[in-house]
């Protein structure tokens, strides 16, 4: 079957082309670009005033299979992620059981190819269960399909363990992600350390918890020549360190999430549990400088952190809630609306940081691009489409999202995995 | 007796003070004047809530704050029914807006709730048309015991505004100072803390007291010294030494009662550590008003649920 994507602006950072041209798809790869190719035997997509973007790779999801089917499954989790542009998901491994065996790992693969909507590729612990005490066999696991290795949720505490994670993984060729806060240091808190949290009385996490850790893994890997990847950069500090690390050569990494570049822990008021995150939800000061962070280059990638809770864990109270906020279908539009039409970010660059960037990080050669030969994953977009947020009309199997009745601008039109459409916003909108 | 107020109370609910304007606070406290009243008579009882249904709602273990609630609906002729649960009710599977959604169906007028959560009757309030009374949730706000207390120091002082007060002891962790840092300064008056830097909350001067750490200064030339109870747990947290060093460093002793006027007020919301946080030559001693305070609080009570379950008319007959 082909594919005819035609009248489209593309833009693939990964060739430095953004201009009006088509491409046709043919057994699942990208197999022409250009204005004059033949329409005979095409079926023809029709891309007038719409963005053509290598397919967005979402390097930090939870889809809570196993373990937490009543939040999510591999399923819902991938439809969702196709509803919101993601021709990719890579799913953390704090499952029940965790992530952290090759048996584990090709349930999940087995699961996604049965049930996956898009492109599902497992993360694996660095340690057994999570807990930070032994290392997970992670060539086991690498050679079943994960992609990277985190400890999500944790922080690998112990620092000659971590060092051995980062050796060990890079064996492999694949990045340790570090979800990096100091447990010591942000003990129960829940909210970020503050007037805010002295008023509602509600324990605070000082950002000097997530920076401790970062700075941290940044000097062992330094150490050790070896990459790192910052998980969910919540602190305008932690921007600081990464940005200087950069300087010096050190091979670091970095995403934020939409939360993180669009709310503030003023959002918390009224105690509404949806607005539980970790890290947590920051000041105007820190948003700010993750957006120059975003600009200037020294953050990489935005990821969702898709975290699905049911109702009734949201239900609890405050403390008592789940950290953990969806993403898969909101995230576009709050890019597209907090950076590119408030001009941090060009549209160029917001595409490099949702496919580009994180393909070459988790080493895709054949995704994150639009060159011939590569996989035929497409987002298409229309920048300018204005839309509400409704949580009712969400894919995914949760609702915890503190965006519901936003007004966004810009919103993920088609989804194209391995040449096939899997999502496309008129036939959904009818439904 | 008569007492005309010139307003009315416009709230379903009595959340915290930190929502209240002066002029709730001080109507608040001018009803209470008419209900203390009540509480000397041979007949401790009036119908002003007579036909109203009332759920005390104590998730979190009290004694005084419960009991003050409960006399204070039956001297108002509501009725009452208690409900008391040492855990949360998360350990049974219900959540909080179950619980709701079940005293909804049961029709009650008001609900008076005790929680160890933070933001618990915020929660509570958004889900029931029913009035709904904080009774203390967590480490945000305990607004009745904070209205007992302005309402003792207007009694004894005569007014409020230009008072001197420090709060002593673990600001962190408590509600009553939240509530009586709001409700205080409102009421314009000179509001200092005291205590370890560790037992303070971050950027608590933004709420516009005066921050200190040595008790002599702090208390003075004050009008009044509130004393908060230290819970035993916090020395395995390193939140100070040991108990005793922290009695050495901020307990409210006979001696250093010197450095404030000579008329000052010793207050404390209870229950009292004898010997740790006030001693009990102060404790018991002439200047102390710890129990006028609990005395207070049930006319409070009275006032904040008369007001609060519709108080039609603008003038309480007491």
């Amino acid at each position: 079957m082909k594919l005819l994507i035609k009248n489209g602006t593309v833009i693939d950072p990964s060739q430095h082309i953004n201009e009006k041209t088509n491409i046709l798809i043919e057994n699942n790869k990208i197999c022409k670009l250009g204005k004059n190719i033949k329409e005979n035997g095409c079926e023809i997509f029709n891309a007038k005033d719409m963005i053509v973007s290598p397919g967005f790779i979402d390097m930090h999801t939870h889809l809570r299979e196993p373990g937490r089917e009543d939040a999510e499954t591999i399923a819902t989790g991938t439809a969702s992620a196709a509803k919101g542009g993601f021709t990719s998901v890579c799913c953390m491994p704090n499952t029940e059981p965790a992530i952290d065996n090759q048996s584990v790992v090709k349930f999940v693969l087995g699961k996604a190819k049965k049930d996956g909507k898009v492109n599902v590729f497992p993360i694996g612990a660095i340690t057994k269960e999570r807990k930070g005490v032994e290392l997970a066999e992670i060539g086991d696991m690498k050679n079943a399909g994960i992609v990277a290795v985190s400890d999500d949720g944790n922080w690998v505490e112990n620092s000659a363990l971590m060092r051995r994670a980062l050796e060990y993984s890079e064996m492999f060729n694949i990045p340790v992600i570090s979800h990096c806060e100091d447990k010591t240091l942000s003990e129960k808190g829940m909210i970020n350390e503050s007037y805010i949290s002295t008023v509602m009385g509600l324990e605070g996490i000082p950002r000097e918890a997530e920076e401790i850790a970062v700075f941290r893994d940044i000097s062992l890997a330094k150490m050790l020549n070896t990459r790192i990847h910052i998980a969910h950069v919540s602190s305008g500090g932690t921007v600081a360190l990464i940005k200087e690390a950069k300087t010096r050569n050190i091979k670091v990494s970095c995403e934020v999430t939409p939360n993180h570049f669009t709310l503030t822990e003023q959002t918390i008021n009224g105690y509404d549990t949806n607005t539980k995150v970790n890290p947590p939800l920051r000041s105007d000061g820190d948003i700010q400088a993750i957006k120059n962070g975003l600009a200037d280059g020294t953050i990489d990638v935005i990821a969702t952190d898709h975290a699905p809770h049911t109702i009734t864990e949201k239900e609890y109270e405050y403390d008592n809630a789940p950290f953990g906020i969806i993403g898969f279908e909101t995230a576009i539009g709050l890019a597209l609306t907090e950076l590119v039409h408030s001009k941090v970010l060009s549209l160029s660059q917001l595409i490099e940081k949702l496919s580009c960037n994180p393909a070459k990080i988790l080493g895709f050669e054949t995704k994150g691009t639009l060159k011939i030969g590569s996989d035929a994953d497409i987002t298409i977009i229309d920048e300018s489409k204005e839309w509400v947020v409704d949580i009712n009309r969400f894919l995914s199997k949760s609702k915890n999202s503190p965006y519901h009745n936003r007004k966004l601008k810009g919103k993920v039109m088609v989804t194209i995995v391995n040449g096939k459409i899997v999502f496309h916003d008129s036939v959904e909108e009818s439904k | 007796m008569k007492k005309e107020i010139n307003m009315k109370w416009n709230r379903k609910d009595l959340l915290g003070l930190e929502d209240l304007t002066r002029e709730e606070i001080k109507m608040i406290l001018d009803t209470t004047e008419s209900f203390k009243e009540i509480s000397t008579r041979e007949v401790k009882k009036v119908p002003a809530l007579r036909g109203k249904t009332i759920a005390n709602l104590f998730f979190e273990s009290s004694t005084r704050t419960r009991i003050s609630f409960e006399l204070a609906e039956k001297r108002l002729s509501a009725d009452v029914v208690n409900f008391s649960a040492s855990t949360s009710s998360l350990s049974k599977g219900e959540t909080l807006i179950d619980t709701a959604r079940n005293i909804e169906a049961m029709k009650i007028d008001c609900v008076v709730i005790r929680h160890s959560s933070s933001g618990a009757s915020y929660m509570l309030s958004k889900k029931l048309n029913a009035a709904v009374i904080n009774a203390g949730d967590g480490t945000h706000e305990h607004p009745t015991q904070a209205l007992l207390d302005m309402f003792t120091i207007r009694e004894k002082k005569g007014r409020l505004e230009g008072l001197k007060v420090t709060i002593v002891g673990d600001i962190r962790h408590s509600r009553v100072a939240r509530s009586n840092i709001w409700g205080m300064r409102k009421m314009g008056m000179d509001v200092r803390i005291c205590g370890p830097k560790t037992l303070l909350p971050v950027n608590i001067e933004k709420t516009g007291v005066k921050v200190f750490y040595d008790i002599e200064h702090a208390i003075k030339h004050v009008d009044v010294i509130m004393a908060l109870r230290i819970q035993k747990e916090r020395q395995g947290q390193s939140y100070f030494p040991s108990i005793r060093e922290y009695s050495k460093l901020y307990g409210i002793t006979g001696e250093r009662l010197k450095y404030a006027k000579e008329d000052v007020l010793i207050m404390h919301p209870g229950p009292i550590n004898r010997g740790v946080e006030i001693m009990p030559e102060v404790a018991d001693g002439p200047y102390s008003v710890i129990l006028e305070q609990v005395t207070n609080g049930l006319a409070v009570r009275m006032a904040v649920l008369y007001l609060v379950m519709g108080s039609k008319t603008k003038e309480v007959s007491a």
